[in-house]
């Protein structure tokens, strides 16, 4: 079975036909040409799809793309400024070395930004609480969680 | 050594952007015009006769469009060093992973679809999944042909007199120990794309470790085919961690080059989470005998090691970690008798492959566990007893290693001083300190150790930088990129590293063994260091100041004594290449280390240099339930020089938690060779939630081998964290674990079970 649905993604309107049973990271890596958004295990356990529905982190492979209609989604080609310049989640993880392999990185940043849209001064527990649904191999979360305090002790 | 600008400085990963921003290019994202998908067709039996492969029904599903089962699989193609295993099996299976038959269809759907109808008669085999079991003589054998499950593999030294040794020692320790199956876990999948052209020439896209030794393997697998005189093309896109996973060819890439070549179609293979779990190879297990004896002063002398190691079905580099297992054996301290011997055993599990540290960890795990015991034995605190024993400098090691920068003494103290050793220790609170040697200047396991470089310069002082080694995340383009334009007195900006593709860079044994930094690093240098004669050589002539007088810095060619007498060396380039005879700087450089192979008696200097390092460790155990909490970490490491200090500590910070799950956590559950904990949320990798307070403390020991000093790291992070951890166990609650992973329960039998142990003084 077919269905339209609309919904805003990363900031564009888009009226899609997809089948009922798609997920929305199929939707996104496979119909729409997306791939940033990594699929890790495509069971929800590593992160690795993480994208942002209606301010909320989600694991794309598990959330079915006919959910998505009317709702705003944040992929990873939709964090930096249309400019190009980097937000500054991306910049810190950059600089601080939060990515390594960056197979993580997309579902990884999405989590960070999702925290801290949220709530902008997290303590140390509530950084790695809003991560630990992330699964990096590569760097032991250290640069990564210096990457997100810096954000969060910038300004 | 001039000031360095560029060299120690953090500088971020040169892709790091792109992966930021989702452009990076995994094999996930490839797609090849009119390709089809793979899929692979697992055993259900971990030991059985395949009686008869009926295929009718899924050939009859439409989108299908080749079926392949181990009957097309021509004989000669065999996989690993020990050529034991055929991308698809025939006449049996030998375990769980065993592949034995493969589809390719017009969508990953159908091709998975169609494995499924595929209808596998088989008549199932004892099997035989303990490989003291599959030692004896009555056991089933794993392969016939080979006539007995132990491999011949010539794993035996015996440095000195270690019976006449043990006959003097004062003080003997001696215990047993295992370790597991554990897993890579590379977030992203493997996979690989094949593809011929018209006149049966390969490509292979896949994210391997190994693009120039992949390559050979494939040319043989072409030839086993009847393709003689082909080429064999690997590109590798961006790849989602290495870890050692990718250091061999796997069944998937060879079965994905049987498809395309027999479809004449390109074909994509990828694997998913279970796949991944299930078919890629594992950390080697061990059962590891050990005994350790001291004089009185606390010396040690002797070391007496023997394992027992399951090789699973099938042979890969797994087998083979004996050889990186005697570098500890013999030369972690300084130890003059040593004995050592290990069997590989064929059983119906899993087979192993490299992982981080090749051996090292699991052989550090039985040392120093071994060496607090002895310390205990001989009544001398195990830290002043590593301080007693540990290697210097100028030392030639049994094994005939020659040590040459050496801060294990720097490493020990920074564990002692930041883990604040000796202060005060609340009820079970403990603290444990494991040390650690792995080479860090290449290591002449194959015939070459080799890496090649080729330079071109443009005409405004772009820099293309073809090399062949392999950046995987750790952070090798950025080592590279560094080191060239430190030496060419440019910004890294102006580097572009190009690693991608073996018809276009030159030659590199593979991302193992910690080498990069050390040889691809040397070989970049090599090479820069042709293309400043060239550009000095030029600067010389327009400045009119002798070459020996010029410095090269940020993109400017200047007199060291008349800062007046300057020019751009984009300016330079541009005056060399638009003149009558013009010249574009080209050059190109191969190093090959001056290591040795190891001998009959495995004796040889492995390693141009050697990396050391001391991880201490204070954790909390809470008696009621065992469970083990990490209150501080400190992995103080011996790099000869950090040309990137954020990227190294990122390589340490990575390793210990890794090494942390491998203490802790981490398990491949297999019952009767089937795997059953295939997914992240049965085995257990640390989360964010589970991160711990790392201080990776960097000892500069300045190699004079190394590029600018420096050795390798990329593995030492994860070698010495289980003993380290399994020490400060002991010490908190007296309690020596000795199979890993320490799970709470077995520490908990530990603390119900200590009635007849002596708790140590707190």
């Amino acid at each position: 079975m077919s269905k339209q649905i609309t919904f805003t993604l990363n900031g564009n309107d888009l009226t899609v036909n997809i089948k009922e049973h798609l997920t929305l990271l199929e939707l996104l890596r496979e119909n729409l040409g997306l791939k940033g958004t990594k699929e890790g295990c495509g069971s929800g356990e590593c992160g690795a799809c993480t994208v942002i529905v209606n301010g909320q982190a989600v694991n794309a492979c598990l959330f079915l793309a006919v959910e998505a209609h009317g709702k705003k989604i944040t992929t990873i080609e939709g964090l930096a400024w249309p400019d190009g310049t980097l937000h500054p989640i991306q910049k810190s993880f950059v600089e601080n070395g939060g990515i390594q392999c960056g197979f993580c990185s997309p579902g990884m940043l999405m989590s960070a930004k999702a925290l801290l849209d949220e709530n902008p001064n997290p303590t140390d527990e509530e950084i790695k609480h809003g991560l630990a649904g992330n699964i990096c191999r590569c760097t032991g979360y250290v640069q990564i969680l210096d990457s997100v305090k810096a954000v969060r002790d910038s300004d | 050594m001039k000031d360095l600008n560029i060299v120690g400085k953090s500088i971020p990963k040169l892709d790091a952007v792109n992966k930021a921003t989702g452009r990076a290019e995994y094999i996930q994202d490839m797609e090849v015009p009119g390709m089809l998908f793979g899929k692979i067709l697992y055993s259900r039996h971990a030991h059985a006769k395949i009686v008869n492969i009926n295929i009718s029904k899924a050939k009859e599903l439409p989108g299908v469009k080749l079926i392949l089962t181990g009957k097309e699989v021509p004989g000669k193609m065999r996989m690993g060093f020990y050529k034991d295993n055929p991308p698809l099996k025939s006449d049996k299976v030998r375990s769980f992973r065993d592949e034995v038959a493969a589809v390719a269809a017009t969508s990953p759907e159908i091709a998975d679809k169609a494995a499924k109808l595929i209808d596998v008669t088989y008549d199932p085999l004892p099997g035989v999944f303990d490989p003291k079991q599959a030692m004896k003589k009555d056991a089933p054998l794993i392969h016939e042909e080979h006539k007995t499950n132990v491999l011949r593999l010539p794993w035996k030294l015996h440095y000195g007199n270690v019976d006449a040794a043990e006959k003097e020692a004062a003080f003997v320790a001696e215990e047993s120990f295992s370790t597991t199956w554990v897993t890579h876990c590379c977030l992203g999948t493997s996979g690989a794309i094949a593809e011929f052209d018209h006149a049966d020439n390969l490509t292979v896209w896949s994210n391997t470790q190994i693009p120039s030794l992949a390559q050979k393997d494939f040319i043989n697998a072409l030839k086993a085919m009847g393709l003689k005189n082909k080429k064999a093309r690997v590109i590798k896109p961006c790849i989602g961690g290495g870890f050692g996973s990718k250091l061999d060819t796997y069944a998937y890439e060879h079965i994905a080059i049987l498809l395309a070549y027999h479809a004449k179609k390109p074909v994509k293979i990828l694997f998913d989470r279970q796949e991944e779990f299930c078919a890629t190879s594992t950390r080697q297990p061990a059962i590891i005998g050990i005994k350790q004896g001291c004089d009185k002063n606390g010396k040690l002398v002797f070391r007496d090691i023997s394992m027992i190691l399951d090789n699973g079905a099938y042979t890969s580099w797994g087998a083979t970690t004996p050889s990186v297992m005697m570098m500890p054996i013999t030369s972690l301290y300084r130890v003059p008798n040593v004995r050592y011997s290990a069997k590989c055993v064929y059983t119906n599990n899993t087979y192993a492959q490299a992982m981080r540290g090749y051996g090292n960890p699991q052989a550090t795990f039985a040392i120093e566990s071994n060496m607090d015991m002895l310390a205990g034995a001989a009544g001398i605190d195990p830290l002043e007893f590593r301080r007693i024993n540990m290697n210097q400098p100028g030392d030639i090691t049994p094994q005939k290693f020659s040590i040459t920068s050496c801060g294990l003494k720097e490493c020990i103290d920074h564990v002692v001083e930041k883990l604040n050793w000796h202060g005060p220790k609340e009820k079970g609170v403990g603290v444990g300190i494991a040390s650690l040697i792995h080479v860090g200047g290449g290591a002449r396991i194959y015939k070459s150790d080799g890496c090649g470089t080729m330079i071109k310069v443009d005409d405004y002082g772009k820099i293309d930088v073809f090399t062949g080694a392999t950046d995987m995340g750790q952070g090798a383009d950025n080592v590279i990129a560094q080191i060239v334009a430190q030496e060419l007195g440019v910004f890294v900006e102006d580097i572009n590293v190009i690693h991608s593709d073996t018809d276009i860079c030159p030659w590199d044994v593979g991302a193992h063994a910690s080498r990069t930094t050390f040889v691809a690093g040397n070989s970049a240098l090599g090479a820069a260091k042709k293309i400043k004669q060239h550009i000095l050589k030029h600067a010389s002539e327009l400045l009119d100041v002798v070459t020996e007088n010029i410095i090269l810095q940020d993109r400017v060619a200047f007199a060291e004594n008349d800062s007046e007498k300057k020019i751009d060396i984009g300016k330079i380039l541009r005056k060399a290449h638009f003149s009558a005879n013009g010249n574009m700087l080209m050059a190109d450089y191969f190093y090959d280390p001056d290591n040795e192979n190891m001998d009959k008696e495995f004796k040889g200097n492995l390693s141009m240099a050697y990396s050391f390092g001391a991880h201490g460790v204070r954790v909390r155990v809470d008696e009621h339930t065992g469970k083990v909490e990490i209150l501080d970490y400190v992995a103080a490491h011996d790099v000869g020089r950090a040309i990137n200090p954020l990227l190294l500590k990122g390589q340490v910070y990575g390793g210990v938690m890794m090494g942390l799950g491998y203490a802790l956590t981490e398990e491949v559950i297999l019952k009767n060779g089937n795997f059953m904990n295939p997914n992240f949320r049965d085995y257990k990798i640390l989360t964010a939630k589970d991160s711990v307070p790392v201080q990776a403390p960097i000892v500069e020991t300045i190699d004079e081998q190394g590029p600018y000093g420096a050795k390798g790291i990329g593995e030492p992070g994860c070698v010495p964290t289980a003993p380290a951890v399994a020490n400060a166990i002991y010490d908190a609650v007296g309690v020596r674990i000795k199979d890993l992973p320490i799970t709470p329960e077995k520490v908990l039998a530990g603390i119900m079970n200590m009635t007849d142990v002596v708790k140590p003084e707190v």
